[in-house]
């Protein structure tokens, strides 16, 4: 089971947390800072695993980003990885060649896309495209509601005039 | 007005802070941007509420507080809209965890949402509910969920399945309800849904024994039988990676073909033919097909024996050693750890791969694979396996060095053959890595040391050859000092020398040469000079003709700040000038340290030890943190048991050890004769007579009388050579016996100023954080007036600073506060500050002392104030 996936760009700014296991907001902060002092430290042809507090924490870095995720001792790292990558692919072709200020702009969108992905520290599905086809279905429900909404209000507006 | 465009968008917002140059800015901005949401939330605001949420998950990453917009989240999910509720759970997973009462609230809100008409919101409620769902909430909504799970489109089913993990094992009672719905999903062809229902049967093995004995029953075969439409299935774009269709699923179908065909043989034997397909055909070039093997390998391992099957998964790991991808490497080794339990011959063979691992310049490698070397040592390869690690811990990282130390040393005390192996090796780890060689490790080496009577030559001086190459490892002065004191005429006369040995001449002067070089060290710390100062006692009384050079060296420690080197060296100065008599019999070598109990007692009482170091160190009244003291204790006293634990046990252990009865002792031990029947004990032990009435100035204390009664240990240990003399300065008496006892034989040799009455000390305050005790004493010829002596000592794990200790007293009493020992008081009793306090009773006799007090301190710069009133003063002060 994942326990939690965190993205940290290379100066240690946190862009996006998810914890499938309960930590409270303090630990969360300690864990942060306690892995990324490690991860980012660690030098390039290093293996992408880390042994942390009885935990596995794999992580694999893209660009100035460094995606991690920790697992239990006996889960399978080399799949892990496989989900990184797979993530990190979806998000690429979301955004179209994915950059760090995409996800630091749009960061919700990201949360999203990881939702579709990931349930219960557990992969939710092994295909990028219906991922895709799920999250354009709900932004343009979004769009639809945005777009009501401004007419709704337009109208409203006129009458009130 | 659009909604959407007014006011600081979230945009802006992120392009603000990320503008900002200093943390002290970035502050700013968030401060005035969570003023505004604030204001917002407080106004009701519905249009901008969507916004505020989002802008406040981006304050959540940076690390502020959002706990006010906890309840925007369920005001959002609760609105009708999907964006409004989409946020709204986005906000509820991120700002929320299971553990906090507002998430009961949202209970209601997510049951209507898993009824919703709208699948989209429904799969909004099911992410929410798999990632922070509590223990109530599962049960609450397992019947929605179950539901779920045969719902019309096959993504609902998928997040219902996630979901039903979630609640299984939060609540495992739940599992059965569960049992057939995902059977029914393991039939499915949508990939989403079968790496989910797959997921859910093996998490509900793990938690029904039922739900075990059912898929194993009714779905082993057509597992195996997905599995090997997925292995044969032709290109499939939508799930490819590196030529493989959907390794994901692969994974997972293996994972749960683990689960059921370990321990059946039956079942085991169904799913032979396909792992042996995917272990002989997966392609692995690619990390896909890496992980692919992994798994099988894994599965092959833990299911029913198949010899053809093992060999060809031992082969792969094999493989998987030698490659050059690191990643390849850390999980062959990881895989080597399991596979050692089935076959321990064939991991053996790649042993020289993994010790090479041992050496990588990978942290995760390195560690795992000494684990792995850990686990292959036996008796028949301990030898080479040694010798290599303990080559490779000369050239090893600093950081390293620790963990292949403990890993060593574990090695080398369980598997020796021999005991000058053992010692040869010890003495090589000391050498090179002495500095994170622990405690008891170090102890159990002298305990090997003494009992080996044919080795004390030769490892004397195979410890001064190393001292004289090095004195930077602590561990390896001390255990070379403590031998060199027991041993040194061995050194001189090369007593019992080994054809190994090469011949060394060493005078008894050298030897004195070889301690002051420990003593004088800037690196040796108190626990070293205790010992070297104990060695030269030791060597002065083997080697009379230094007696004189040893007098100087120890006479130096006179003016030492810490009480205890400063009172061994007057005490032992003492004895080579006045007592010459009995020196010898006082420094005779040390009885052997019995190894079974030595190991016994590290094992059984190790809780107990950690209490007497504490113990010992409290009563210093210097205040200075003396944890060594109990391992000093251990290794050059008689009594070197564990004083405080008043168990028979430790008793037992004791009276072995000193062949002396206790009895008589403590049976007197009532009566105020206490404190010398204590003596009487020491005396037997030095086979000197005792003269009749020696310095008994006291009056009678039955009080000291009833502690030493209490634990008879304790006595003993109060008398012991090395333990503080001053930690009995309740009973001025038995404060120093060695001290009267020595100064029995002066017959003019003044008698300390004990005069007065005695009262005893008291805990005048203790909380669950602190103590304080105080001692009492009165000036002569001075009733009204009273020392006290206070002693905190801290009993948190923290330390405090900035400790103040203030104390009031009624009209009647005049109190004058002496400046305290330090500031600061380390944590877990590991040191005391001490306060003098001088009170004088103008009703002295009619009214007894009260006292309020007020201690303020600071944890972490967290002020701390604790007050009391202290009402438990003996009378008569």
């Amino acid at each position: 089971m994942i326990h939690f996936v965190l993205l940290i760009s290379r100066q240690g700014k946190v862009r996006l947390t998810k914890w499938y296991s309960p930590y409270t907001q303090k630990e969360r902060t300690k864990v942060i800072r306690e892995l990324s002092g490690v991860i980012l430290t660690r030098g390039p042809k290093l293996c992408n695993f880390v042994e942390w507090r009885g935990y596995k924490v794999v992580y694999k870095r893209y660009a100035s980003l460094y995606f991690c995720m920790c697992i239990d001792e006996e889960d399978n790292a080399l799949e892990v990885l496989e989900i990184i990558h797979h993530f990190v692919e979806i998000l690429d072709r979301y955004f179209g060649s994915v950059c760090e200020l995409d996800l630091i702009f749009n960061f919700h969108k990201a949360y999203y896309i990881l939702d579709e992905l990931l349930i219960a520290g557990e992969l939710q599905e092994s295909s990028k495209k219906t991922v895709a086809r799920l999250i354009s279905a709900q932004d343009s429900l979004v769009e639809a509601a945005k777009e009501q909404r401004s007419s709704i209000s337009n109208i409203i507006a006129q009458a009130t005039k | 007005m659009n909604p959407f465009s007014s006011g600081t968008r979230l945009r802006d917002m992120i392009r603000a802070i990320r503008a900002c140059k200093t943390a002290a800015e970035e502050r700013a901005v968030v401060r005035k941007e969570c003023a505004a949401i604030r204001a917002s939330i407080n106004e009701n605001d519905h249009d901008y509420r969507h916004r505020n949420l989002a802008k406040l998950m981006f304050i959540h990453m940076l690390g502020y507080p959002t706990h006010f917009g906890q309840m925007e989240c369920l005001k959002l999910i609760a609105s009708p809209e999907f964006p409004e509720k989409r946020i709204g759970y986005l906000g509820l997973m991120l700002l929320l965890d299971e553990r906090q009462e507002v998430l009961m609230l949202v209970t209601n809100s997510l049951k209507q949402d898993l009824n919703h008409a709208n699948q989209y919101i429904v799969g909004l409620a099911l992410c929410a509910l798999g990632n922070i769902c509590s223990a109530e909430m599962a049960r609450d909504l397992a019947p929605e969920v179950e539901r779920l799970l045969q719902f019309r489109d096959p993504n609902t089913r998928k997040k219902a399945a996630l979901c039903a993990i979630r609640i299984i094992k939060k609540v495992p009672d739940l599992a059965e309800n569960f049992i057939n719905p995902a059977a029914a999903l393991l039939k499915e062809k949508h990939h989403g849904v079968l790496i989910t229902a797959v997921q859910l049967c093996t998490d509900l093995c793990k938690v029904s024994a039922e739900a075990l004995e059912y898929f194993r029953k009714k779905c082993t075969e057509s597992l195996v039988k997905t599995l090997k439409d997925i292995v044969n299935s032709p290109y499939a774009p939508e799930y490819d990676i590196a030529g493989i269709a959907d390794p994901f699923l692969h994974i997972r179908l293996l994972k749960f073909l683990r689960v059921l065909g370990k321990g059946d043989a039956d079942a085991s034997d169904l799913m032979n033919d396909i792992l042996a397909q995917v272990a002989t055909k997966t392609e692995s070039n690619k990390n896909a097909g890496n992980a692919i093997l992994y798994e099988c390998v894994e599965t092959i391992m833990s299911i029913e024996d198949n010899g053809g099957l093992r060999v060809l998964a031992i082969n792969i790991l094999g493989r998987f050693l030698s490659n050059r991808d690191n990643n390849i490497r850390y999980v062959a080794l990881n895989m080597l750890m399991n596979a050692i339990n089935v076959d321990a011959q064939a991991v053996q063979r790649h042993r020289a791969t993994i010790l090479e691992c041992v050496k990588d310049s990978d942290a995760s490698i390195r560690k795992r694979a000494l684990e792995l070397v850990y686990l292959l040592v036996n008796e028949s390869n301990v030898k080479p396996l040694t010798k290599e690690l303990i080559e490779y811990l000369e050239v090893s990282d600093q950081d390293f060095k620790g963990d292949l130390t403990a890993k060593i040393c574990s090695i080398i005390a369980k598997f020796s053959p021999q005991k000058i192996w053992y010692i040869d090796q010890m003495l090589k780890v000391l050498s090179e890595a002495g500095n994170f060689v622990k405690d008891e490790v170090w102890h159990a080496l002298i305990v090997v040391i003494s009992n080996a009577s044919d080795l004390h030559g030769y490892t004397v001086r195979a410890l001064y050859r190393a001292l004289q190459a090095s004195t930077e490892q602590e561990t390896l002065v001390r255990v070379a000092v403590w031998c060199i004191g027991e041993y040194g005429d061995m050194l001189v006369n090369n007593a019992g020398m080994l054809d190994i040995e090469d011949p060394i001449t060493v005078t008894g002067s050298d030897a004195v040469d070889a301690i002051e070089l420990a003593i004088k060290s800037q690196t040796s710390d108190l626990t070293t000079k205790a010992m070297s100062l104990i060695a030269l006692l030791k060597l002065s009384s083997r080697f009379p003709s230094c007696s004189e050079r040893i007098r100087d060296m120890i006479i130096q420690h006179k003016g030492s700040l810490v009480l205890e080197s400063q009172q061994r060296s007057i005490e032992f100065n003492s004895i080579i000038e006045k007592h010459q008599n009995i020196r010898s019999a006082l420094v005779e070598r040390m009885p052997v340290l019995d190894e079974a109990t030595f190991i016994g007692r590290r094992a059984g009482s190790t809780p107990a030890t950690v209490s007497t170091s504490n113990g010992a160190s409290l009563n210093l009244p210097n205040g200075v943190a003396k944890p060594p003291a109990a391992p000093l204790v251990d290794l050059l006293d008689l009594s070197s048991d564990d004083a405080p634990a008043p168990s028979s046990s430790g008793g037992d252990f004791l009276q072995d050890l000193l062949g002396v009865d206790l009895s008589p002792a403590l049976q007197q031990s009532g009566t105020n004769q206490a404190p010398r029947t204590g003596t009487d004990v020491l005396l037997d032990l030095l086979s000197i007579e005792t003269p009749p009435a020696q310095s008994s100035s006291s009056t009678p204390d039955i009080l000291s009388a009833s502690q030493v009664n209490k634990s008879p240990v304790s006595s003993l240990e109060g008398l012991s050579l090395s333990s503080s003399l001053s930690a009995r300065a309740t009973t001025p008496v038995g404060a120093s016996p060695m001290m009267d006892l020595l100064d029995g034989f002066v017959p003019n040799s003044p008698i300390p100023e004990n005069n007065g009455p005695v009262y005893p000390s008291v805990i005048g305050f203790e909380s669950s954080s602190l103590r304080i005790s105080f001692d009492f004493s009165k000036p002569p010829g001075n009733p009204q007036t009273t020392s006290i002596q206070a002693t905190f000592t801290n009993l948190s794990p923290n330390v405090y600073t900035d400790f103040i200790f203030q104390a009031a007293v009624p009209k009647f009493l005049q109190l004058h506060l002496d400046p305290a020992s330090s500031n600061t008081l380390p944590a877990s009793g590991s040191g005391s500050i001490t306060q003098n306090l001088r009170v004088t009773n103008s009703q002295h006799g009619k009214k007894s002392l009260v006292m309020r007090i007020r201690i303020a301190y600071k944890i972490n710069n967290e002020d701390i104030l604790e007050e009391g009133q202290i009402n438990n003063f003996p009378g008569g002060l």
